[in-house]
Formats: C-alpha cells, structure tokens, sequence
C-alpha cells in the first residue's frame, strides 16, 4: 500500500492530476470516519474530508515522500476537524441533527441502503449512544480517543499527527479512557 | 481493603501494552483481591470496547469525484508538457514548424547573455536583478541568464530564463512568477504566443 501510494504521489507531483484520485479513493472512508467521529455530523464531516483532501493536494509539494502519507494527510484532516470544533459550542450538533428528523438520525441515515433486521435497530441506537459520548469528550481527549481506537493508530502516529510528545498523548489516552469509563459504564 | 495507588496506574499500563511483568503480577494479584479495582478494570475495558464497535462508516458515494471538481485547475504548463509527452509526434512537428519560422533558435543563440527588462528602479549585482526594498516596480520583469531578488513589490509577472528568483516573502510579486530554465520550457515559453492555436486545439481534443 504504501509503495502504491508512494507511486501515485509522484506522479502528483509531475502534475498528474487523476492520480490523485486514486490517493483518494484509498484513504476516503478512513478521513470520513475519522471527521465523522470528531464531529459528529455527517455534512459536516463530509465537507471537512473533502476540505483535507483539497489541501493535501494544493500542499502536496510540501509533503516529505519519505514520510507516511497517511500521518500527513491525519495531520490534516485532524486539524480541520479541532478548528471546525473550536468554532463551535460543544455538542449542539447532535441535538440538532437529532431533533431535525423524524427520530431516525444519522446511523438510521447511513444505514438506510441496507434492509434492517429488527434486532439489529438495538445495535443501531446503542451505537448512536456511544458516538454522543465520543462527542461530549473535551477535543483534546476526543481526538486521541479516535486516533487511537477508531483509527487504530500507534500512539508514535498519534504524536506525528498532532504535534504532541509521545508522554502527552498517553496521558490524554488515560484521561479519555477514565471520561469514557464514567460515560459509558452504565450501558 | 486497601488499594496501592499505582492500581489505577497500572490498569492504563496494561491497556496501552506497555506494563512491566513485575507491575502485570502486582495487578493481577490485587484485582483477585479487590472487586472494586475489578469493577473499575471491567468498566475501562468495557468502554474501549464500545468505542471500537462503533462500525465503520463509509464515505458517501460521490467522494472522490468531488474532491477532484473541487481541485483547483491544472497549472497549463503542467498540462501541455503532459500533452507533449502524450503526443511525441506531434510535439516534434510542432517544433519544427515553430524551429522552421527561424526566430526561435537564433533568439536562443543570442539568449545566452545576462538581460533584462529595463524598468526604472532595479538595481544589477554580479548578475543578479535587485528589486531594492522599498521600492515597487510596475510592470513585467524578465531576466535572462541571471537571477533576481525581490525585496520590494513587483506588480506585474516575474520571468527568469535561466535562472533563480528569490522572494523575500511571498506576495512581494502580484502577478506570475515562473523560472524557466530548460530549453524545453524555453522553447514552450516562447511557442506560447505563436502556438497558442495548437494548445487550445489539444485542450479541446483532450476533454473528449
Ligand atoms: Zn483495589
């Protein structure tokens, strides 16, 4: 993969603009879910991803081909979403997008292409449960929270792609981790 | 009952895969002793669980084909070197067509001095063109064989054949900046003009 991805950046870089295409349609779902955990928003998290991928493309020169290109484009991505949420009050989204459909919100949404067994809307709303409490993490546990366990990410990573020494991160995993013990232990 | 403070500490150390044999024996050991630091254990493992099976989401099905209409265009150099290379032959018929007219390659011959357009206010050093700080030069720059530095504002584009600019900052310069500095680019630089025709034509023929 990243031979592949390394490839298609160089051709980027010689001005191959359909290459970036495929840079894309490799890390999409990645950088949607990750936005999409932060922010708790699909919209939002839609035009925050594509918002990333724009960047990393008019940036691209910047970009050390040495490095891995998906620390970079996190990089990215990451700080879209904190400045997205910084510009906002906390949690206000989600009441809104709930409140704004008939009861049905974004999981029902997302999943409204596949037929649902019955019991599988038990999982659905235990699922929406967990991501209002994703969102109720302060940003600087919440970003961590999702690098680590939804992106499945080294804590090394996790330090490239928000500038934080390895200790600092460590020390926000355990403070997200007692938050989220406290949100989620009654469940 | 009685808790080593280093419970809580220990529990973490093991989640993030990095607790010592020693400290992994010393919390096993309390937690068969302690339902309470169990409770607790349970619960933290219970909420990481949880998060992780938040299933994954895709991203929706129009993706990547708004990210690209939302790139910003192509640069047109970029484009026509990339037509060149796709279309060899008609590269080299081109060429010789503009070769042909004459001008091209004696321009290049007599080329190969130090130049530059004279606009009032750039000052030379040893073949580097000076737009001094302070100072704003209205117009076009072209430097041929020699290099400039901006310290001062330019309004206009900024050309250098064979050579390097340096900017002080970036937004010194209000039009253009571009180093051409290969005879292929050079060659392009100057078919730019006369060959503009042909170009749009490729772009045309392009989109199809
Ligand atoms: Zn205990």
């Amino acid at each position: 993969m990243d031979a592949l991805v390394k490839l298609r950046i160089k051709q980027v870089l010689k001005g191959d603009q359909n290459a970036f295409g495929e840079v894309v349609e490799l890390y999409k779902d990645k950088v949607f879910q990750l936005c999409f955990r932060m922010l708790g928003n699909r919209h939002e998290a839609e035009d925050i991803a594509q918002e990333a991928f724009v960047r990393a493309y008019v940036n691209i020169r910047s970009f050390n081909i040495d490095l891995k290109f998906s620390t970079w484009l996190y990089r990215i991505a990451t700080n879209l979403c904190i400045d997205r949420m910084r510009k906002k009050k906390p949690s206000v989204y989600l009441d809104a997008e709930v409140a704004g459909t008939d009861g049905l919100d974004m999981y029902s949404q997302l999943a409204s292409d596949i037929p649902l067994p019955e019991d599988e809307l038990e999982t659905l709303e235990l699922q929406e449960t967990i991501q209002a409490q994703i969102i109720k993490l302060p940003e600087k546990y919440r970003s961590v929270i999702v690098l680590k366990y939804i992106e499945e990410l080294s804590l090394k990573e996790i330090s490239d792609i928000l500038d934080l020494p390895i200790g600092t991160v460590k020390t926000r995993i355990h403070r997200g981790r007692e938050a989220l013990r406290n949100q989620l232990r009654h469940l | 009952m009685k808790c080593p403070n280093e419970a809580i500490e220990y529990m973490h150390e093991y989640l993030d895969e990095e607790i010592s044999e020693e400290n992994k024996e010393l919390l096993k050991k309390h937690l068969q002793e302690c339902e309470d630091c169990r409770n607790y254990f349970h619960e933290l493992k219970k909420a990481i669980a949880l998060v992780q099976s938040t299933s994954h989401i895709a991203a929706p099905a129009d993706f990547t084909a708004r990210v690209m209409a939302n790139l910003p265009e192509e640069n047109k150099k970029v484009k026509a070197k990339r037509w060149f290379r796709n279309h060899p032959f008609l590269t080299a018929a081109a060429m010789f067509f503009v070769l042909m007219s004459g001008t091209v390659l004696s321009t290049w011959n007599q080329d190969q001095q130090f130049s530059f357009s004279k606009q009032p206010s750039l000052v030379v050093e040893n073949g580097t063109v000076i737009v001094p700080k302070g100072k704003t030069v209205e117009g076009d720059i072209v430097v041929r064989n020699g290099d400039i530095k901006v310290e001062g504002r330019v309004k206009g584009n900024v050309t250098v054949i064979n050579g390097k600019q340096y900017m002080a900052s970036a937004g010194n310069v209000t039009g253009e900046i571009e180093e051409v500095d290969q005879l292929f680019e050079w060659l392009w630089y100057n078919i730019k003009g006369t060959g503009k025709e042909v170009l749009d034509i490729n772009e045309n023929e392009e989109k199809k």
